[in-house]
């Protein structure tokens, strides 16, 4: 497979991209941890595996006036997009200081000021609100765009096909971001779904798709960046499939039985931090100490994140009726 | 008699239908490969193949309107919903098909369909995943509404429900598939609209369905104690409701709490409370109360989870309440 050379691109950017993928890797090795020690409960996905897919796109973004908006694998976009990782353990553990003060858990994370706009727990149920963000953007006439992070399962919804048809005849800002790990759930893509190209899905609706390696975090840098450029300048509205892979099951109560470790493993060689950290350092971009550097600080803030949602309080009783209605 | 979990009675139903009658067959989400999300289909498959055993995209209209239309024109599908979470974006299918094809088509049209899967609150899922939806389904005319509360009566409800002519939703829950009970080894059915008296009491009447039957009985136990004497009647079927058992119970006992896990507004439960307060008016020596769902939006967190919801102390307060004991 054809890699992006990284000599074309800016040491400090590189090393930020690094960083996050490595933090968010971090993060969701201690939510599992923390989720076996029964301190998380519910349904848990994580996002391992697929931290490219995040950090190459949202890096593109600038979040004081473009939005992500993301369905329930939420943790690494949110990370992406600038929030604490304190703030995302405590709504882990769901306690007051958590994001959404303890009532949303895993699946919804929200931070209005950081604009990122969930956490969604209904397969496709956020494609449409993504694209009233697009709409409302146009109608301020700002310059912004969104990003629309869904799976390969929720790609059949009517509710995507609703929305990049009213993206298209509105000439609405909006990515459509398609992470294709493979798996809806337990069902391979290949078996639900008529065309295995989903880029092809744009084209019936006369906007581009493409298809972009989404282990490589600079393929997807660079593509999400062209399309963020022509939805900011043309206000066109375009899809994006990143091929990628979730390492773990589909969420903590998933072992995964439908795939096979062959599979895994080979995935795992395309590993999305190894790639680009084997890049950086042939380049001599990156040491290895300056890696492991890294690695000790992320796996530091990560300890603290734990230790302030652990001292954090839990929500009053009384909360319960707050935030029902305005 | 055999102890059998609430899942293996449902999967023996299934089972045992689609082998008595060739046009039943299961549609939905991960049924076939993966088992069933709550592994209800197991080994189903492997008896009957992928053409009665049928993976479907994430596409609930979709697949539920296509049990629909193959109901018109004689098949008799089950198709499974995840959760009832998820049957929201079915709805249209149901109210608008399901429901009135018979009655506007001048009863040229039958739909023998059954939707099933687990409804109601679960565990650490927040508000989009942990609801009780019973009352959007008893509020349409031209549907069947069941909710079993224990394996036997899940088997043998599950059955009627897949050999009657008419649709039928079926109720489950998150929390009871594990639950063991006994089940006869031969062959029982359970008409719709019969209720069950799973404990006789002379001063006060629990009307409850579904997982809170054991809740009833648990408050039942408590009562007993402080010498108020339970009677617990199981609905088992919602829609047409045994009022006949409601009222000659209500009319022995003089006192009625209405358990339902459901929102209180126009719901299950105020309508159970409505017939009770205008049936029984005369026999009635406190009104009706009714424990349900605090009218919120149910959260993360545990703690105000547990408080949003009905439970055993909740409804032996009420009983109290009922007899002036508090
Ligand atoms: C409308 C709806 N149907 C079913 C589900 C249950 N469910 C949760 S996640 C999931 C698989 C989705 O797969 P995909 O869109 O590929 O996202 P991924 O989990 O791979 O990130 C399913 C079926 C749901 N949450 N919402």
């Amino acid at each position: 497979m054809q890699m992006r050379e990284v000599k074309q691109y800016d040491r400090t950017m590189l090393l930020s991209l690094l960083k996050q993928m490595l933090l968010i890797r971090r993060f969701e090795e201690k939510a599992s941890q923390m989720y076996g020690l029964r301190k998380i409960g519910g349904f848990c996905h994580l996002y391992i595996g697929q931290e490219a897919s995040a950090v190459g796109a949202i890096a593109t973004l600038d979040l004081k006036k473009d939005y992500v908006v993301s369905a329930y694998r939420d943790h690494g976009l949110a990370i992406a997009s600038g929030m604490e990782s304190s703030v995302l353990m405590a709504e882990l553990y769901g306690k007051v200081t958590g994001c959404s003060r303890g009532k949303g858990g895993s699946m919804h994370f929200f931070d209005k000021e950081k604009h990122f706009l969930g956490g969604n727990g209904i397969v496709g149920a956020h494609i449409p609100t993504a694209t009233g963000v697009a709409l409302a953007i146009r109608y301020r006439e700002q310059d912004g765009v969104v990003l629309c992070f869904f799976g390969d399962g929720a790609i059949h919804q009517g509710s995507f096909h609703e929305s990049v048809n009213m993206a298209k005849i509105w000439n609405l800002p909006v990515l459509y971001i398609c992470e294709n790990n493979q798996y809806g759930m337990g069902t391979d893509y290949r078996r639900v779904s008529a065309v295995t190209d989903f880029s092809v899905m744009g084209t019936s609706y006369g906007i581009e798709g493409k298809q972009v390696n989404g282990m490589d975090v600079l393929e997807v840098y660079d593509a999400v960046g062209e399309m963020v450029q022509k939805a900011r300048k043309e206000h066109a509205p375009s899809l994006l499939e990143l091929k990628t892979y979730r390492y773990k099951g589909h969420s903590m109560s998933d072992p995964a039985r439908y795939r096979t470790r062959e599979e895994l493993d080979a995935f795992r060689e395309q590993d999305p931090i190894l790639l680009l950290k084997a890049r950086m350092i042939r380049d001599q971009r990156l040491t290895e100490e300056e890696f492991l550097g890294m690695d000790a600080e992320v796996k530091k803030e990560c300890e603290e994140a734990v230790e302030f949602a652990r001292e954090s309080e839990e929500p009053p009783l009384e909360s319960i009726y707050q935030d029902v209605l305005a | 008699m055999a102890q059998v979990t609430f899942r293996e009675a449902l999967r023996q139903a299934i089972d045992e239908e689609m082998q008595r009658d060739e046009t039943v067959f299961l549609i939905g989400e991960e049924v076939a490969q993966y088992h069933g999300a709550y592994k209800v289909s197991q080994g189903l498959l492997e008896k009957y193949g992928s053409k009665r055993v049928i993976d479907t995209p994430i596409s609930e209209e979709g697949f539920t309107g296509i049990g629909i239309g193959a109901a018109m024109v004689g098949l008799r599908p089950i198709v499974e919903w995840m959760t009832f979470n998820f049957s929201l974006q079915a709805l249209d299918q149901i109210y608008n098909n399901a429901a009135k094809m018979r009655h506007m088509s001048g009863g040229q049209f039958k739909i023998p369909a059954v939707f099933r899967g687990p409804n109601g609150p679960a565990e650490f899922l927040s508000s989009q995943h942990s609801q009780a939806l019973q009352s959007i389904y008893c509020h349409c005319p031209g549907l069947k509404v069941m909710a079993p509360s224990n394996p036997a009566d899940a088997k043998g409800m599950l059955k009627t429900a897949i050999r009657d002519d008419n649709p039928v939703l079926f109720l489950e829950s998150e929390l009871m598939y594990n639950w063991k009970g006994e089940i006869k080894s031969s062959e029982s059915l359970i008409p719709f609209g019969e209720a069950n008296v799973v404990r006789e009491g002379e001063d006060v009447t629990i009307l409850a369905f579904s997982k809170p039957v054991r809740l009833a009985l648990e408050a039942a136990e408590e009562l007993a104690k402080e010498g108020l004497e339970t009677e617990v009647i199981d609905l088992r079927s919602l829609r047409p409701v045994d009022e006949q058992a409601i009222y000659t119970s209500v009319k022995k006992t003089n006192r009625c709490v209405v358990l339902d896990e459901a929102w209180p507004y126009a719901s299950v439960g105020s309508h159970l409370c409505y017939l009770v307060s205008s049936n029984c008016f005369d026999f009635l020596d406190s009104p009706v109360e009714l424990v349900c769902s605090e009218d919120v939006p149910v959260p993360y967190n545990h703690r105000l989870e547990l408080a949003v919801l009905p439970s055993v102390r909740k409804t032996v307060q009420a009983a109290k309440k009922s007899a002036y004991m508090v």
